[in-house]
């Protein structure tokens, strides 16, 4: 078959009732800010990390609040902590703290530090 | 009958010279005693080599005077204390210095006076319980009426420490510490100490007809219509059990203060500080906390954004109670205002930073012995992710230069403070050249700053592969953040210049040339630059060349913090904005016409909420540049140049 660059990517069920959500509740909790966040993504483009790789906090962002926390532990730590993010933020949201947080709560729920 | 049994018993004291009153007494200074002498051991023992050294020959030598003096200026006079607050400082001063002078007095009058030359301590405590008689010559009248004199003085403190209890504005202060249940004790005792040997020392004076104007005075009104004798027994006890309970007490309270500021002032001059890790410096600093509250006013956070539970006599209090300090210790501009005015000289923001790093620390201190001793156990050091962090950086080659100049993230930020640096640059006629003029990686000072220092070795290793590369011998850095990093911890052989200060360096040199623009400028010091670098005459320098700079009352170690600070994790933006407004009202009070800092976040923290337009001392400056009637053809070698100037060589 010519392959032109399409392929079919595969089914996928984001399922609310089996992610974990203690992470992004930990955050939250110490963090309520958080919640305003509007995934506008002016802390992606701002951002320093994001300038070498797809590191991206509003993905991050999202896949936290699913509870996708697999794909949030591997790259959290490209976060340079600059604080550039959360200068741009129009909403207020201490993206620093966010980042921040969930690297202790990764340590403090899955004993891995990250 | 009635009278005729304390009649013995007063006859058998003063031959005798003892009483059962004075045991609680005895107990509590020989504990107090054998406690301190063992705490300083262990503390001794726990002290590093070098450090041991270092107090050994301190002890020997030179600091060993300067100490003496500094406790003296220090720990009775509270010479800072009176400095920044007269009041506090007179009722520090008369409850420390007063009571010392009334041990001291007291000791020489039980030498001077009493049956035998070097008498147990309590002799000189109860003196007048056991000496009656004494005041009846005019020599003694005199001594007596030194020691009422010193009593006075306590007792005058003391009700300025009462009244500051209950209204802390009595003494000028806004604040004052709140307090655990042990310590509210520990108060109680101290407070009964003074007061009941006033009416003990009165009863006993009346009964005899001694005594000086106050002891005197107030004795020979009760003794007109109580038994004195009698009552004054009780007094005596009274006397003795409030000392014996605070001496008790002492170790686990604020009061521990008392002995260990006096091993703190030897160890400071000895050369001792506090470092990166917990360790002997570090405990010593935490007992030697008076709970003050000096901090607690200077804190913007308290006086700006209402937060009243996190500054540092509350962290040094939760940190000695083993209590979670995550909150206290985060929740921090690390602006250094409470550093500099705290007046037993602790360096506080260290020991914070010491806080933010126990995840990675091996070190912690833990109570033990009820909370008498605190003893350092060494932890299992957390389960790291090998790999490191930011191994993505790619491999760059900067082009060879002279200077470097490095703009930071926040400078990114701040695009017309970025341009009016370039065209600066181009002006000097140096051989320069961008590091990050694409966007390069942090400096790593806010890892820093959030207690990652393995993370933040890591970003410093691969800046300074780059900055080796190029080969340059100066780096100029326009954000004071990026700056107190590359100076202190990154090992370069370059000199490291604030953008302020390479602008003074050309002004001076005098290749460039700049107008003096018609402007009314004020200026606010950013913290890491100021404060926290020492960097505080070279922006003001180079203000007063191009503008006329006029004085706000918030210069140099008192100048404040724009509320921005990376230092701050947890601050919310409400809180940051409300610190920021506060900051700018002061600062535009004269409605100058620019609101001048040196630093990137500043400016972007201030610029929203300032009546009176911000900006950087480079943008001032940038504006100040003479532009030349005609262009030298070397001067195009910056094809960005956005003016060109004179003066290139």
């Amino acid at each position: 078959m010519e392959k032109f660059g399409f392929t079919l990517s595969k089914a996928r069920v984001i399922d609310y009732d089996n992610n974990d959500r203690r992470i992004v509740d930990f955050i939250i909790e110490r963090e309520p800010s958080l919640n305003s966040c509007i995934e506008c993504g002016g802390c992606s483009a701002t951002c320093t990390t994001g300038n070498f790789t797809n590191f991206s906090l509003r993905e991050i962002h999202i896949l936290l609040k699913r509870g996708e926390n697999e794909l949030v532990r591997n790259k959290i730590r490209h976060c340079m902590l600059c604080g550039k993010c959360s200068l741009v933020c129009p909403r207020g949201v201490n993206t620093r703290n966010v980042v921040f947080l969930a690297r202790q709560a990764f340590q403090k729920y899955d004993n891995y530090a990250v | 009958m009635l009278y005729s049994l304390p009649d013995r018993l007063f006859k058998n004291m003063i031959i005798m010279q003892f009483d059962p009153f004075i045991i609680p007494f005895n107990l509590g200074l020989y504990f107090i005693l054998i406690f301190v002498v063992t705490r300083s051991v262990i503390w001794f023992r726990e002290l590093s080599r070098p450090d041991k050294l270092r107090l050994q020959r301190g002890f020997f030598g030179k600091p060993f005077g300067q100490s003496l003096k500094e406790i003296f200026l220090e720990s009775l006079i509270h010479r800072k204390i009176l400095k920044t607050n007269l009041r506090l400082g007179y009722m520090h001063m008369s409850l420390a210095f007063g009571w010392f002078l009334l041990i001291l007095f007291g000791t020489l009058e039980a030498d001077i006076f009493g049956e035998k030359h070097l008498n147990a301590p309590y002799k000189a405590i109860f003196f007048r319980f056991f000496n009656p008689d004494h005041g009846k010559t005019p020599f003694e009248e005199g001594y007596s009426f030194l020691m009422d004199l010193i009593l006075a003085f306590v007792l005058s403190g003391l009700i300025l420490a009462v009244t500051k209890r209950f209204t802390s504005k009595t003494v000028g202060m806004k604040k004052t510490t709140r307090l655990k249940r042990l310590d509210k004790v520990a108060l109680a005792s101290l407070w009964l100490i003074f007061p009941s040997r006033l009416i003990a020392e009165s009863l006993t004076s009346g009964a005899y007809g001694t005594g000086s104007f106050l002891t005197g005075t107030l004795g020979s009104w009760f003794a007109s219509f109580l038994p004195a004798k009698e009552v004054a027994y009780p007094f005596w006890w009274l006397y003795s059990l409030s000392l014996g309970t605070f001496f008790v007490l002492l170790p686990l309270t604020r009061y521990l203060h008392i002995p260990t500021e006096l091993f703190l002032i030897f160890m400071r001059n000895s050369g001792i500080r506090t470092g990166d890790k917990a360790g002997t410096y570090s405990e010593v600093e935490l007992h030697s906390c008076s709970s003050c509250g000096i901090c607690i006013d200077r804190c913007q956070l308290s006086f700006s954004a209402g937060i009243n539970n996190i500054q540092s006599a509350y962290l040094m209090k939760s940190i000695r109670n083993n209590e979670d300090t995550y909150d206290i210790a985060h929740n921090c501009l690390l602006c250094g205002r409470c550093d500099q005015a705290c007046p037993v000289g602790i360096e506080l923001s260290p020991i914070r930073m010491i806080v933010r790093r126990a995840g990675e620390s091996e070190n912690k201190y833990t109570n033990t012995w009820n909370g008498y001793f605190r003893s350092k156990q060494t932890l299992p050091v957390p389960k790291q992710a090998v790999k490191p962090a930011y191994d993505f950086l790619p491999e760059t080659n900067p082009a060879k230069a002279d200077v470097l100049y490095f703009a930071g993230c926040m400078t990114h930020r701040a695009p017309s403070m970025k341009n009016a640096i370039v065209s600066m640059l181009n002006a000097s006629g140096q051989k320069w050249s961008f590091i990050d003029e694409n966007g390069g990686a942090c400096c790593g000072r806010p890892l820093m700053l959030a207690g990652k220092d393995k993370e933040a070795r890591e970003l410093i290793n691969y800046n300074s592969q780059i900055i080796w590369k190029s080969g340059a011998h100066t780096l100029v850095t326009s954000c004071p953040i990026c700056y107190k990093v590359f100076k202190e911890s990154y090992y370069l052989d370059v000199e490291v210049l604030h953008h302020t200060q390479f602008i003074k360096n050309l002004i001076e040199e005098g290749s460039v040339k700049m107008n003096f623009l018609n402007k009314r400028v004020t200026y606010h010091t950013p913290c890491e630059l100021g404060r926290n670098s020492g960097v505080y005459d070279e922006p003001k320098e180079v203000l007063r060349h191009v503008a006329s700079l006029e004085l706000t009352g918030f210069e140099d170690d008192n100048s404040l913090c724009c509320g921005g600070s990376l230092g701050n994790i947890m601050l919310s933006q409400a809180n940051k904005r409300k610190i920021a407004s506060d900051v700018a009202t002061e600062l535009t009070k004269q409605n100058p016409d620019y609101l001048v800092t040196a630093c990137p976040l500043c400016k972007k923290t201030l610029a929203p909420v300032s009546k009176s337009k911000v900006a950087d001392i480079s943008e001032i400056v940038a504006d100040a540049i003479v532009t030349p009637t005609y262009t030298k053809k070397n001067s195009q070698q910056h094809k960005k140049t956005v003016k060109v100037s004179a003066g290139i060589t």
